[in-house]
Formats: C-alpha cells, sequence, structure tokens
C-alpha cells in the first residue's frame, strides 16, 4: 500500500514538473512533440478563493485542491473554445476567512484577468466579494457557502453549487422533528454570517411545524469554552442541541457535553462533518449528527473515481468540499465551450443554462442561481466514522414556509 | 440550584487555568515592574509542546501517566530555556530604558512566538489524543471530572509552594529584596541579574504546566491560543493586585466565576438582547472598574513604595 502511494505521489510530481515546464518554455522543446509549432494556445485563469491559512484551512486547501485537479484533467484532455486550444491556469488565493480580507483577494483576481473565481468558502467571505465579481462582471461560483443572502444581492455573477441554509436548516429542522422525535431542542450559533443563518432557519422552521425551543445561545468561531452556556443548556433539559458553526467549537463542544453530562443529542449543518470534528471530539463523537448539502461523497455519481483520483494526487482524503470545487471549474468551462468564448461577458449568460451531469450529480441553477434540487444527505457518527444515515430531498412546498419565516424575522 | 453549582464548578477550573497563567505576569510585575506580554504565549508553547510530546510519546505506546510526566517536564523545560532566553535577549538591555521600550519588546516578543508557533505547528487546530479516560463525579450536584478538580487543586498547591517558596527559601528573599529595591539589593550582595533571571525561569515553568492544563482539558491547540489567555490573565492579575501571589490566583478564581456566570446568566437577564457570545466584556469591564475603583486591585499593596 505504502509503496503505491509513493508511487503515485511520485507520478504526480513528475506530472505536475512537467506541466510546470511546459508552462515557462513557451514552446517545449520535448521531442514528443511531432508538429513543428503547436497551434496558438489561449490561456485562461480561473480564480480560487478559500481560506488557506487558519483554522478552516484544511477546508480551503480542499477546495483549492479540487479545482486544481479539474485544471490539470481539463489541460490533460485538451480543451478547444471557438476553434482555439485552450490551456488553463489556476491562481488560487488565502481569504483567510477573513470578510475583509476577502474583498482584497477578490479585487486582486478581478486585477489578475481571471475569467472565472470559485469561492469562496465561507458565507461571511462569499457575501462581501460577491460585490467585486459582480462589478467585474466575472462569474463567481461558490464550492459551498449556504447562506441563503449570498445569491440574494440581485447579481448575476453569483451561483453555487451547494443547497442553501434556507434548505438545509429546514431540512435539519425536519428530520430532528419527524425523524428524531425530538420535544425539546436547544440551538446554539457561532455569531457568523454561516452559522447563525444555519440556526435561524433552523429556529424559524421548527416554530413553524410546532416545536419548542428551550434555548438559544451564542458562542464565537475563536472559543473553545463552551461550559457556561452548556450547563445553561443542561437546566433546560432538551432532547437535542442544534449547533450552527464549524469542527474546531463543535468538537470540544460535543466532548464538554459528555463532561457535563449531557444525554441530549448533538446536530449540526455541513461545517462540522469533517474528519476533523471526530479527531477533536475523541470518542464524544460518536452518535453526533450532521448535515451535509450534496449526496454522500461515495454515493456521488462521480463519486468514487473522483476520491481516488484526489488520494493519488494529494495523499489525503477528501474533507469536504472538493469535488464542489471540482465541478464548478467544468460547469464555467462547459459554458465557455458553449459560448465559444472565455470572455466573461460573453460565457456569463451560458453559465445559468448549465445542465451539468457532475461528480456530485446533476447541476443545474434556479433564476437566482442556486442550486437546482439539490439533495441533502444526514450523516451520524458511528465507530469513529461519518456514516450516511439518510438522504433527504428538500421539499420545494415545505421549503417555502421556512423561507418566509426567515424573511419575517429580518 | 443544581446549574448554578455547576456554573461555579465550571467557573473555578476556568478561573484555576487564568490563576496559573497570571502567576507568571504577577512574579514578573512584582520583582521587575514589567507586563511580560509575552507570557501568554509562552504558555501557548508550552501547551504546544506538551501536546506534541503526548501525541509521540502516547503513540510509541508508554502508559499515560509516564506521558504525561514526560509531557509536564519536557513543556516545563523548553518554557523556562524559553523565558531565560528572552529575558536576557529582549529585556535585560531595556532595564534601564524607560518603562515604555521593554513594555513594546515584550509585544514584539509575543508576536515574534505567535508566528514562530505558526510556523513550527501550522495555523490549524491541534487535537490531543485523548490518553486519559475522564473519571466522572458528582459534587454538591455539580458534574465534575477528576482532571478539573486536578486542575483546580494544583492552581491552589502551586499558589501555597510560591508563597512559602518566597517567605522561607534564600532565593525567595533575595527575590523580596530585589523587588523592594534592586540597587540596595544589588549592594547587600544579592546578584539581581540571577534573581530576575530565576524569576523568568519560575514563571515561564508554571506558565507551562497552566498550557498542559489547557490542553488536557481543551483537548485542542492553537497557535493563538496564547493571546486571549494571556489578556484574560493579565485581567486576573490586575484584580487580583499585580504583584501579588496570592491575589493572583483569587483574582484568577474570580474572574472565571464572574464569566461562566455572566455567560450563564446574561441571555436570560438582559432578555436576549446580549447573547452568551459576550462574556468577554464582563472581563474587561471588570478590568476597567478595577482600574478606576481600586488601582492597586484586591489585595495589592498601595502603589508609590517602589519608585
Amino acid at each position: 500500500m505504502q509503496i503505491h502511494k509513493i508511487r503515485h505521489t511520485v507520478a504526480a510530481l513528475f506530472a505536475a514538473t512537467l506541466l510546470a515546464a511546459c508552462g515557462k518554455e513557451e514552446p517545449p522543446p520535448a521531442p514528443k512533440v511531432e508538429a513543428p509549432k503547436p497551434p496558438e494556445v489561449l490561456t485562461v485563469k480561473i480564480g480560487s478563493a478559500s481560506p488557506l491559512t487558519g483554522p478552516q484551512a484544511h477546508i480551503g486547501i480542499d477546495i483549492r485542491n479540487g479545482v486544481q485537479l479539474a485544471v490539470e484533467d481539463l489541460n490533460a484532455q485538451g480543451v478547444e473554445i471557438g476553434g482555439k486550444k485552450v490551456r488553463f491556469e489556476l491562481v488560487a488565493e488565502d481569504d483567510e476567512a477573513n470578510p475583509t480580507k476577502a474583498t482584497t483577494v477578490a479585487q486582486k483576481l478581478v486585477d489578475a484577468k481571471v475569467a472565472a473565481v470559485v469561492g469562496h468558502f465561507n458565507s461571511g467571505a462569499s457575501i462581501p466579494a460577491s460585490k467585486v465579481y459582480a462589478d467585474a462582471g466575472i462569474p463567481q461560483i461558490s464550492p459551498s457557502s449556504t447562506n441563503p443572502d449570498y445569491t440574494l444581492k440581485g447579481f448575476k455573477t453569483t451561483f453555487r453549487v451547494v443547497a442553501h441554509d434556507g434548505q438545509q436548516g429546514p431540512t435539519l429542522a425536519r428530520f430532528a422533528l419527524n425523524q428524531l422525535k425530538a420535544k425539546s431542542i436547544a440551538v446554539i450559533d457561532d455569531s457568523t454570517a454561516y452559522g447563525q443563518g444555519l440556526a435561524d432557519n433552523f429556529e424559524a422552521t421548527v416554530k413553524a411545524m410546532g416545536g419548542k425551543i428551550v434555548a438559544r445561545e451564542h458562542t464565537t468561531d475563536k472559543d473553545t469554552d463552551f461550559k457556561a452556556i452548556l450547563t445553561k443548556i443542561k437546566g433546560r433539559k432538551p432532547d437535542l442541541i442544534m449547533f450552527g458553526g464549524i469542527d474546531p467549537q463543535a468538537g470540544p463542544m460535543v466532548k464538554q457535553m459528555k463532561d457535563l453530562g449531557i444525554k441530549a443529542s448533538f446536530i449540526g449543518g455541513d461545517g462540522m462533518q469533517t474528519p476533523n470534528f471526530i479527531k477533536l471530539a475523541g470518542d464524544a463523537a460518536e452518535g453526533a449528527m450532521a448535515s451535509i448539502p450534496g449526496l454522500p461523497k461515495d454515493q456521488m455519481p462521480g463519486g468514487k473515481a473522483f476520491l481516488d483520483k484526489y488520494k493519488a494526487k494529494f495523499n489525503q482524503e477528501v474533507e469536504l468540499f472538493a469535488p464542489m470545487g471540482y465541478d464548478a471549474v467544468f460547469v464555467l468551462v462547459e459554458a465557455m465551450k458553449r459560448a465559444g468564448s472565455a470572455e466573461p461577458a460573453k460565457f456569463l449568460p451560458e453559465v445559468g443554462k448549465t445542465d451539468h451531469q457532475g461528480v456530485i450529480g446533476p447541476i443545474a441553477f434556479d433564476e437566482k442561481g442556486d442550486l437546482k434540487n439539490g439533495p441533502i444527505t444526514i450523516y451520524v457518527v458511528k465507530g469513529g466514522q461519518w456514516t450516511p444515515l439518510e438522504v433527504v430531498k428538500p421539499e420545494a412546498a415545505a421549503g417555502a414556509p421556512a423561507q418566509e419565516a426567515a424573511a419575517e424575522k429580518k | 440550584m443544581e446549574i448554578f453549582a455547576q456554573q461555579i464548578v465550571n467557573g473555578l477550573v476556568l478561573g484555576s487555568i487564568y490563576a496559573l497563567v497570571a502567576l507568571g505576569y504577577t512574579m514578573v510585575y512584582g520583582i521587575l515592574g514589567l507586563i511580560n506580554f509575552a507570557h501568554g504565549d509562552i504558555t501557548m508553547i508550552g501547551a504546544l509542546v506538551s501536546l506534541t510530546l503526548v501525541q509521540l510519546l502516547a503513540a510509541a505506546g508508554l502508559p499515560a501517566p509516564v506521558v504525561l510526566g514526560l509531557a509536564a517536564c519536557g513543556a516545563m523545560l523548553v518554557c523556562a530555556a524559553l523565558g531565560l532566553s528572552i529575558e536576557r535577549v529582549a529585556y535585560r538591555p531595556l532595564r534601564r530604558a524607560p518603562r515604555l521600550a521593554p513594555l513594546i519588546t515584550a509585544i514584539g516578543v509575543s508576536i515574534l512566538l505567535q508566528y514562530s508557533a505558526a510556523l513550527v505547528w501550522g495555523k490549524q487546530y491541534i487535537s490531543l489524543p485523548s490518553i486519559i479516560e475522564p473519571v466522572r463525579f458528582t459534587l454538591f450536584g455539580a458534574q465534575m471530572t477528576l482532571l478539573q478538580a486536578t486542575i483546580f487543586l494544583l492552581a491552589c498547591t502551586i499558589m501555597g509552594g510560591l508563597l512559602w517558596f518566597i517567605k522561607a527559601s534564600r532565593m525567595g528573599r533575595a527575590m523580596r529584596a530585589t523587588e523592594q529595591n534592586p540597587d540596595v539589593a544589588g549592594l547587600m550582595g544579592v546578584n539581581t541579574n540571577t534573581v530576575i533571571a530565576f524569576t523568568f525561569l519560575l514563571g515561564s515553568a508554571i506558565g507551562a504546566i497552566a498550557g498542559l492544563m489547557v490542553v488536557l482539558y481543551y483537548g485542542i491547540g492553537h497557535y493563538f491560543m496564547g493571546f486571549m489567555l494571556g489578556l484574560k490573565a493579565f485581567t486576573a492579575a490586575v484584580l487580583g493586585g499585580i504583584g501579588n501571589v496570592a491575589g493572583a490566583v483569587l483574582g484568577g478564581l474570580l474572574l472565571g466565576v464572574i464569566e461562566s456566570l455572566a455567560s450563564g446568566y446574561i441571555g436570560d437577564l438582559t432578555g436576549g438582547v446580549l447573547g452568551s457570545n459576550y462574556r468577554d466584556i464582563f472581563a474587561f469591564l471588570v478590568l476597567v472598574l478595577v482600574l478606576v475603583l481600586r488601582p492597586s486591585g484586591l489585595m495589592g499593596r498601595h502603589a508609590g513604595d517602589r519608585a
């Protein structure tokens, strides 16, 4: 096994070196090239923006890797747009999961003349950055931002390839009430656009369906001590605790729940459905549940092949959103092919008409740029592994009252 | 009532961690009148070093007590060496400089430590493998683990040990002399450089223990974890009266309890306007109040006897 891994890595490294070499020297002096002069090659830059440093770096790097894999695959296939051979180039930027940094990075990508951007990871980063891309007329596909507001700004350039919290939150709520039969629920969020959005949507749906919320608490995305709020929640005796936030908080949180002797079940969104959560929570992770937009990794139509390819290339498992990042690039490139141009202004209208069979399944957008009918999967930690529990399709009818309820709150 | 007792226990344990870190602040301030802002980051280094050691040793299959003992020793050694070198390089050359200068270098050292740690350990959260099965028991209706009790007792024991050391030992007497007047102490044959270096060594080693406790308690480490911890511990030291060893522990415990009660009850008291994510406000509100109403802290002497 070990040798295989190394062989793959060596092969990948070799391929990468070759690619890099091709990029630098204009007419490749490699003897393999038969044609004396290759036809004119158009370079199209694809931007990728996600946190590459900081506590969320593992998820951000995952997205970048997905985009990189897509770019390399496309270059290996050889793509022609409008009769010209095209070589794609990845421009990856680090937004540090910071909303302010995100706009700077967005401007940097615009200045680098990227044709399109795959990013950002955090809703809090995607939303402010979307204005920059919209002003420049560059399409932006977020692989992971689930805050409903992202596509509600009225920009023609914003798309996403995940179900949003307007779908995820209510799905979680229905699951909690119908399947888990939760009688009293406590809700905690991490005060970020993502966490609070998810928790708000969850709470609104639970209330609309006649469920009981016994406590609503907030923490931050930097905290590690939740004893005080958990103790308060313990006093309200909920049978389910819902957390809107990501794994660095969710992990210690379930650990502290166990220390405090809280018996309630724990459920959260996609931000905590990571291997890292299990590492951070240890034994306490057992039984925790989380929803994630899309199908289970290995149930995705292109899942198995993608996971193997990813592992061979990067020598690590897919964290979360690499398949979404990968598909986003293909969606963009297909739009370019249909439009016969890599000019953002020309191929942008085509992005909205996407009908793509991606790794994650069929991809099509509604008029806002949201993924149409994206499935949501509920996972549970069993034997130290995230295991799919149930796949839920968002129901249009059931989603509507929740969105109204959320709108009412604002 | 059960919930209230639980909040008090939460607060006492959190406060014990603050107290352990605050001891380092207060000792250095007592001797030098310097606020060693790098102390929170020394604790962070102690935490990350012990985390790495626990990871390595646990993987080697050693029994848990040996792992913990070795990790504690390793972290204390690294931090003591770090404390000594920081004092030698960043503070000693500035001992006669205006007070602002060492304060600025302290902040510089703090940033240096943070980003050096980011280089060594990366910027991601690092998790601790669970090596000890938590032993849980109930006290006055509050759930506790053995680790929590250990942290609390450790803070009290170290405080007691320090008080005895400063009162009864030869080095302790030298420390008190240096505190009162370094120049005169020097004339009386006290090697003030050694005394000050020793203070840093001791404070940093205690910081390392605090780091190990944080890692064991939360199971998580991060290059930026020393910043907030340092600020809170500094607040605790000021609250108790900076320069006073017993005051640092009292301040730490008090701050922990205030924070715990605040985040437990603020939502209800304000009708949901302020949530528990505002709990840090209370730590710093306390700092402001103490500075305004009783600048020398709860157990501090009146300022001014040391010019």
